[in-house]
């Protein structure tokens, strides 16, 4: 895995300095002193009522108030050391922009997130600040409560969109180098857009038929309305970037396909779509689904819509999510809003070691999910059609920290107990798609199935080939997939740069 | 989106479809298949690919007319567009020179093993076909598969070809007749191929089956098209679709290939409802869902 980032790079670091030394910056730290600021309360992210929105698919956090960004805004004691934009993965100018909030300048609040996130709505909502930027942050020490960042980021991007008037950049004249970027999710757009904003041509091509990877299959409406995502990618394509839809790299054309048709450099951003399964009997029973399958079923092919839309689903009254990531909340959160009685969360860990986003967790609590810890599926029971019926379930207790550092989970000898169930969603991580590697000839692998990179670059061990997201991190997160592709995207251009000047070696 | 060239119906509920695909075309070979889906609000099905041709950028596919998707597109003509055609999907079929092969086919899979048993023809084979029909009237491509076959049975409960064999029984006949085959493929639906394998079992002819579970994304990613093979849980689509068919949970893959029998239905009766009345939607039309579809169902 990647380093933890000690400090920032030095073109970066120029960059926050020249801005946190600008007049009016100066001038809003003088307006209120800190002690003043530390007092505001960290304004709360309003959401619909839970008893309302656990039956429908529509978002369930409705954005800050004007009032209420403001104020929040106000909370960032705008230091100089700025923590936060080291805790973020894109390193986003984020006093810059909680600055330029706290001015009113929302438009260029939005411009300053979009410098280094081509995704800020999405970002806003989807990323675990907690653990990144809001982690670390100063006021975090001060009051207890770090500025919600994300919420801010939010705000800004949606303010932006819903104006209407999203500003394009000034693209540079079109260098006439071509880019393939393999797979449109969080990794392959955001290449896209920072290689499209240098003047290089890019063709995005995507195997599914909508673009967005995970954001599109994967995380439901009502936590990423698809119309935030479609404004994203229609901004790419403003950009210039071009979306192939239903072209599967490795199969359709590979490769090196593609460089005989005048691609010169590529990056693999095909992610983390190949669904892990626990191995136990009964797992392959019919209403037993994994994660991916049950959500691109709704969220891709809209199920929930059925039968106005063709793809049916098992609705179940009685469901188990097994797994505590933010994939298990985003299933069981499904279930509930299908209709399910009973909709609960199995974790063989503790809720200490859940990995899922806090705010997913409290969400998913208010709408009635149970949460079930310290235990674990051993076998899944049919009836006599072959569709599953109840579970085996084993508890643990918690043992000596393994390999992640979280406790191990040991298993409690004759602790068995028997659930009746009627649909289970097994939601314990994925792998690498293998189809790139299968088909891509001398691309060096990793042993998890991984394409293997340069932490520091993401270049593979081909010359020209950049991968970043799950296929070289199993399943992680958006924004970490977006961090990557940020790196590529920037020695992608330094190597297109070079490519015309060197002469070819022959 | 993808335009249709050609759809033709061969065989009462059999139709052909010829799409403009240039890069399937360009790629494909045999035994991959191709993810389509008809309208917006379709579902993604996997068609395995019947033939192509390169110069002309087409691909042909057949398919039974059986749920909504699938009579959706049995409605498509020439001109028409397809939103999703992608492909060619799945690892390509095992192709050397084995000496004699005994190709079955039957319903859909009577085109779907065309190019397995052209390919193999090409390698060197000794390639004996046998296709397997309700009746007569239900057979086709015969001169396409005669042309790459060393010789060419049909089995059929149906007096006008004198035989009331299913494949098993037929394949059983061959064998006893002294016919050393040295492997099999068998493609057609789930019992087809699962019968074929029963037949060779005993002979210890390896036989080759293509898998044809319930997709959705046809790349690995969702895992709905989970096969247990030799005891281990294969994806069809990315570690198939063929597989041995000796070492195939056949139990398994039927209950699986069920999972939304009553969905199907329930859609298939949606959908032909909206058809009565263009422009509204199915739910708004006065008939109950207890009426089943059948005698609702369009004309031709």
């Amino acid at each position: 895995m990647a380093d933890e980032k000690k400090e920032l790079p030095p073109d970066d670091k120029a960059r926050l300095k020249a801005e946190f030394d600008l007049d009016w910056r100066k001038d809003l730290r003088k307006s209120m002193p800190a002690k003043d600021r530390v007092k505001i309360e960290r304004q709360k992210m309003p959401a619909r009522p839970a008893s309302v929105r656990n039956a429908d698919f529509f978002e369930v956090n409705s954005g800050l108030s004007a009032e209420a960004a403001l104020q929040e805004a106000r909370r960032c004691l705008d230091c100089p050391n700025s923590p936060c934009v080291l805790g973020c993965p894109v390193a986003i100018d984020i006093p810059s922009f909680i600055k330029l909030i706290e001015k009113g300048d929302y438009d260029a609040a939005a411009r300053k997130l979009k410098e280094t996130n081509s995704l800020p709505a999405i970002c806003g909502r989807v990323c675990p600040q907690e653990s990144q930027c809001e982690a670390v942050c100063t006021m975090k020490k001060a009051s207890g409560a770090s500025v919600a960042i994300g919420n801010l980021e939010r705000f800004a991007a949606d303010y932006e969109r819903e104006k209407g008037k999203v500003l394009i950049p000034r693209i540079p004249p079109s260098t006439g180098k071509r880019v393939a970027v393999f797979g449109a999710g969080p990794a392959g757009l955001t290449v896209a857009g920072d290689l499209a904003k240098a003047g290089h041509q890019v063709t995005v091509f995507e195997a599914l038929h909508t673009a967005g990877g995970v954001l599109v299959y994967g995380i439901p409406e009502f936590r990423l309305p698809k119309k935030i995502l479609e404004a994203e990618v229609d901004y790419l394509r403003k950009l210039g970037v071009e979306l192939r839809m239903n072209y599967v790299v490795g199969r359709t054309a590979t490769l090196e396909d593609l460089k005989a048709q005048g691609f010169s450099a590529f990056f693999i951003g095909t992610g983390a779509g190949l669904p892990n399964f626990m191995k136990i009997p009964g797992e392959n029973l019919v209403g037993v689904y994994s994660a991916n399958e049950y959500l691109t079923r709704v969220n891709l092919m809209k199920a929930y819509d059925f039968p106005n839309y063709d793809t049916p689903m098992t609705i179940g009254k009685k469901v188990a999510v097994i797994g505590g990531g933010n994939v298990a909340m985003d299933s069981v959160r499904n279930a509930k809003r299908l209709g399910a009685d009973w909709a609960a969360i199995i974790y063989r860990r503790s809720s200490e070691e859940m990995p899922a986003r806090l705010e997913e967790i409290h969400h998913a609590e208010e709408e009635g999910i149970e949460f079930h810890y310290l235990q674990a599926p051993t076998k899944f029971i049919g009836d006599e059609h072959g569709r599953v019926k109840a579970m085996e379930c084993l508890k643990m207790e918690l043992g000596e920290p393994d390999s992640s550092g979280r406790r191990r989970p040991v298993p409690i000898k004759g602790s068995e107990y028997v659930k009746e169930v009627d649909l289970v969603v097994m939601s314990i991580g994925q792998s690498p798609n293998p189809l790139i590697g299968q088909t891509t000839p001398g691309l060096k692998m990793g042993k998890w199935g991984n394409v293997d990179v340069d932490w520091k670059t993401m270049a593979t061990n081909i010359p020209g080939v950049w991968a970043g997201g799950d296929i070289i991190r199993g399943g992680a997160t958006v924004i970490l997939a977006m961090g990557d592709a940020r790196t590529a995207a920037a020695e992608m251009d330094k190597y297109l740069a070079n490519l015309g000047k060197t002469p070819p070696q022959a | 989106m993808n335009k249709i060239l050609r759809r033709e119906r061969l065989v009462p509920n059999i139709h052909v479809l010829e799409v403009h695909a240039p890069e399937v075309a360009a790629k494909c070979v045999p035994g991959q298949f191709v993810m389509v889906m008809p309208d917006e609000k379709g579902e993604r099905i996997p068609l395995t690919i019947g033939d192509w041709d390169r110069e002309k950028g087409a691909v042909t596919v057949a398919f039974m007319a059986v749920g909504t998707t699938t009579h959706k597109l049995a409605l498509m003509s020439a001109g028409d567009e397809l939103p999703v055609f992608v492909g060619p999907l799945g690892k390509p079929s095992e192709i050397g020179k084995f000496g004699t092969v005994l190709v079955a086919g039957g319903c859909f899979g009577i085109a779907a093993i065309h190019p397995i048993a052209r390919a193999l023809k090409e390698a060197g084979n000794t390639v004996v076909t046998l296709i397997d029909v309700k009746a007569n009237y239900l057979l086709y491509w015969e001169d396409k598969l005669r042309k790459v076959s060393d010789s060419f049975f049909v089995s059929a409960r149906d007096h006008k070809f004198g035989t009331t064999h299913y494949v098993q029984g037929k394949i059983k006949e061959l064998l006893d007749g002294g016919l050393k085959a040295d492997r099999a493929v068998a493609i057609g639906c789930t019992y087809l191929m699962y019968s074929a394998c029963e037949a060779t079992r005993a002979a210890g002819i390896k036989t080759t089956v293509a898998l044809n579970p319930i997709m959705v994304d046809g790349t690995g990613m969702c895992g709905a098209c989970r096969c247990a093979v030799g005891g281990k849980t294969k994806f069809a689509c990315v570690d198939g679709p063929d597989f041995d068919g000796h070492a195939v949970d056949w139990t398994e893959l039927f209950s699986r290939r069920k999972s939304y029998l009553d969905d199907e239905m329930k859609s298939l009766c949606h959908w032909e409802r909206s058809l009565l009345a263009p422009g509204v939607s199915g739910a708004s039309v006065a008939l109950p869902l207890s009426t089943g579809g059948a005698q609702l169902a369009p004309g031709a």
